[in-house]
């Protein structure tokens, strides 16, 4: 049977609960009849031979770009730039898409003799990966052959040795990126693109940048303008990111952009119900539900997240294509919008969601309150194309253990984030104003990002900046089964139970609203009408 | 608590413990693609299956369906120098058919015999294509069209060895009388150079008969009336094998087909006269014909007489007085 598309469900008398991720774990919630239910459209198929279509993209690239053999020659630089590990989600089974396409881009570059090869990854402000967590992206071919050697490093926003300015847009945005890939005859870069916001210009003018550079689009204003980060010609971050990707090439970097699509399979067999309607679950998948959500109960929170923390999704590559920047990204945006892309017809009163155990910062890490927020309001609201999901004014209800809990060497900044900034203001641009500067500098916090596995000082704020655009647009933020004074300290109301949230929510939008559940997994967009 | 009332119990458990229901406004999905003709049947012939299937068919099917249906044959004698595999091709009336056919063939026919089955009919659910797979060895056949999967399969069956029972009137007779024979056997024949046996199955539909379809009803009924009882009577019944056939040089399909179905015809008339006046007819080409009379439905039926155990004629109808 061919994969099914998207579509709305409304809730009649017969519809089952429906499943809500509620961090490392789930729960199913009946909705009021008359709700609706979003759901993605099934995965579509991979392409049927990987290493020859990524070989195909390297051979046929698009807009003006020449095949990938025809741009290396013997002497020249060559650096191959890739996403971290904030991509994919979670974690695809080997072999990554970026193993996939940089061995592929190695042979050629073996074959034309090009000795200067650096790879670097793309982490903008992130944490440094682990050792583990490169072999896993790049495979161990790959790493055994550069990391030794030196030349498999990770770009440092905060060594001024090895950035350099290459000058100001149009609106006066400092353009700073990693110096070895400013000065390369080409800059290769491999991307993952699960969802529409990502590649494009932005891949190298953020993942490359330093906080110089960054911070001209990285802030609330540029944010709450952004409608969204999934919408790319209505999104204010990707008309700056396009900006400054259009000076670097101006500088005359040569970049020959490589994007990768995933198709949605998210979960492996035994975690398979989680991708399913409800109403199709068959015994097996009662019974996976059942037998983990008990044990689950039982589960002390650290195993629970290493539990969760070392599924490896089944992701597939849905398609690949390379050569110039802008020319692949349309294309890669089709792809992805064919795969995510669901029709939904109007806004809602009140929009709820289940959120899971894992955002793009903390991969093999804890779910803190702030990447709570930032994945309910940053991302999940912002998986529209139109307009928002919930009206202007309207609630957003989320579903979350919201645990007062963060990883001390990979969230250091935002641990003093949520006590010294937070109970100050849960406003992005007064934080911006008052906050950002001293977080950003902090010698302390630089030294762990630089040396160890720490996020920038500054990341925190970023997040919060992520949710700009659904606080100044909502009446009202409820987290369900939150740890309640985490969820106060975000400014957020928290309730025991979905009834309780339902009812809390009247009080914003009225009695009898109306409700739309977004159903993860699989991701989706919503192109609201 | 008993095994029944657990069932039940489990079966009023709400969701996630018992099934989900379906939202109304969700339309449930057809058919897979595993079940009809998609229906994947090459378990069904694997060794430990044809065992299982061989001690089933030897002591429960074959005792059952001489009890049902005791029966007579006629014609072993033309299997004993027939090389496998070979065609069965009979005419049918009846559900009981094919296991009378199965359990009436020769031992080192019986178990390496697949029964070509109407997918639409007998492969529309799983657990029917389960059932029969396993019970009958039955594969799924396209009935209402020529289609080429099930001609290749059919034929690979056969180039493997597995003989083939086919009913080429492709569905039970509707009112007791022969239909027109489809040329499947006869194709199948000439492709893979295997003898067709013809079979006559007599006396099958007063076992177990064709019943009218669903929604029919009596007429001047309300529709609403009790139905009949559906179960099996018993009824003697005679299988008779006929000599098998193989295609002339340069005999096409479509006459090689009518010849079997002729070669059914004079079984059927044998098994009501005897061999010699059926030969004799056949010969003078007088054999009446199978598909009875060119006439309206009630005398179409009468012609087919009396079931063997009613009351006719010299019998009374009714119980004897004063006796």
């Amino acid at each position: 049977m061919s994969p099914r598309p998207g579509f709305v469900l409304e809730v009649d008398r017969s519809t089952p609960p429906i499943l809500f991720w509620h961090g490392e774990g789930y729960r199913l919630e009946r909705l009021p009849e008359g709700s609706r239910v979003v759901y993605a459209p099934e995965p579509l198929p991979s392409v049927d031979d990987p290493v020859a279509a990524v070989r195909h993209a390297l051979l046929h690239p698009l807009g003006d770009a020449e095949p990938l053999p025809a741009l290396l020659r013997p002497g020249m630089r060559l650096t191959i730039c890739f996403d971290d590990i904030s991509l994919p989600l979670p974690p695809m089974v080997a072999p990554d898409n970026r193993q996939l396409v940089i061995e592929e881009v190695l042979d050629m570059a073996a074959a034309a003799g090009v000795d200067d090869v650096r790879l670097i990854a793309a982490l903008a402000l992130h944490r440094r990966m682990t050792e583990e967590e490169l072999r896993h992206a790049l495979g161990d071919r790959v790493y055994d052959a550069f990391a030794p050697h030196g030349l498999l490093t990770q770009h440092d926003a905060e060594d001024a040795q090895d950035l350099v300015h290459l000058g100001q847009t149009e609106l006066g945005e400092d353009v700073e990126i990693n110096k070895r890939t400013a000065e390369s005859d080409l800059l290769v870069y491999v991307n993952i693109n699960l969802v529409a916001m990502d590649g494009g210009h932005k891949s190298v003018a953020t993942g490359l940048a330093s906080y110089r550079s960054l911070r001209h689009h990285h802030n609330p204003e540029t944010m709450v303008h952004s409608r969204s980060f999934m919408d790319a010609p209505a999104s204010e971050l990707h008309s700056s990111n396009w900006r400054m990707g259009r000076l670097i090439a101006a500088s005359g970097v040569k970049v020959f952009q490589i994007e990768t699509t995933l198709n949605t399979n998210t979960f492996p067999p035994a975690f398979e119900f989680l991708q399913r309607r409800e109403w199709e679950w068959s015994l097996r998948d009662r019974a996976a539900y059942l037998a983990s959500t008990t044990a689950l109960r039982r589960t002390p929170d650290r195993l629970k997240q290493q539990i969760f923390h070392s599924i490896k999704s089944p992701h597939a590559l849905r398609s690949v294509q390379a050569g110039e920047v802008e020319a692949v990204h349309d294309v890669t945006t089709s792809h992805i919008w064919e795969q995510q892309g669901v029709a939904v017809a109007g806004q809602t009163d009140i929009l709820t969601m289940g959120l899971p155990y894992i955002c793009p910062y903390n991969v093999n890490s804890i779910m803190n309150p702030i990447l709570v927020a930032c994945t309910g309001l940053g991302y999940f609201f912002n998986m529209y194309r139109g307009q928002p999901l919930v009206r202007e004014g309207g609630v957003v209800i989320m579903s979350h253990p919201t645990p007062w809990a963060f990883h001390p060497s990979h969230h250091p900044s935002y641990i003093d984030f949520f006590e010294q900034v937070l109970t100050e203001t849960t406003d992005p641009v007064e934080m911006h104003k008052s906050f950002e500067e001293s977080f950003a500098t902090d010698p302390w916090y630089i030294h762990l990002y630089r040396t160890g596995h720490a996020y920038h000082g500054v990341h925190p704020f970023y997040m919060w900046y992520w949710c700009a655009h659904a606080l100044a647009h909502l009446g009202r933020v409820i987290v369900v089964g939150g740890d309640p004074a985490a969820v106060r300290r975000l400014g957020f109301s928290p309730a025991s139970s979905m009834d309780d949230a339902l009812e809390m929510a009247s009080d914003v939008v009225g009695p009898s609203p109306t409700l739309t559940h977004f159903h993860v997994p699989p991701l989706l967009l919503a192109d609201v009408r | 608590m008993r095994s029944t009332e657990l069932l039940r119990r489990v079966g009023r458990a709400r969701f996630p413990l018992g099934a989900p229901s379906w939202p109304t406004s969700v339309p449930r999905p057809g058919p897979g693609r595993r079940i009809g003709l998609d229906y994947d049947h090459e378990w069904s012939r694997s060794y430990p299956v044809r065992l299982a299937r061989a001690v089933v068919v030897d002591n429960v099917t074959r005792p059952l369906a001489h009890l049902v249906a005791p029966t007579t044959l006629l014609g072993e004698e033309h299997l004993r120098h027939v090389e496998s595999p070979v065609i069965f091709a009979a005419n049918h009336a009846s559900h009981v058919d094919t296991p009378l056919l199965l359990t009436a063939l020769p031992v080192r026919f019986r178990h390496r015999t697949a029964v070509a089955a109407a997918a639409d009919y007998f492969f529309d659910t799983t657990w029917k294509s389960v059932l029969w797979s396993f019970s009958l060895a039955a594969i799924p056949i396209e009935r209402s069209r020529v289609n080429r999967r099930s001609a290749d399969m059919a034929a690979d069956l056969l180039e493997d060895g597995w003989n083939l029972v086919i009913f080429p009137e492709g569905g039970r007779s509707p009112d007791g009388w022969a239909q027109p024979f489809r040329g499947g056997a006869a194709y199948l024949a000439r492709r893979t150079g295997r003898p067709v046996v013809p079979v006559y199955l007599h006396g099958t539909r007063h076992v177990l008969p064709k019943r009218a379809d669903k929604g029919s009803r009596a007429p001047g009924g309300s529709g609403t009336e009790q139905r009949a009882r559906r179960g099996p009577r018993r009824s003697p019944v005679t299988v008779a094998f006929g000599r098998p056939l193989v295609p002339d040089e340069g005999e096409d399909a479509r006459r090689f087909s009518a010849r079997v179905e002729r070669a059914v015809a004079v079984l059927g008339d044998e098994v009501r006269t005897d061999w010699w006046t059926a030969r004799r007819l056949a010969a003078s080409g007088e054999s009446p014909s199978p598909h009875g009379p060119e006439a309206s439905p009630w005398r179409r039926a009468w012609a087919l007489g009396p079931r063997p155990d009613e009351t006719r004629g010299d019998e009374p109808a009714w119980p004897r007085q004063g006796r």
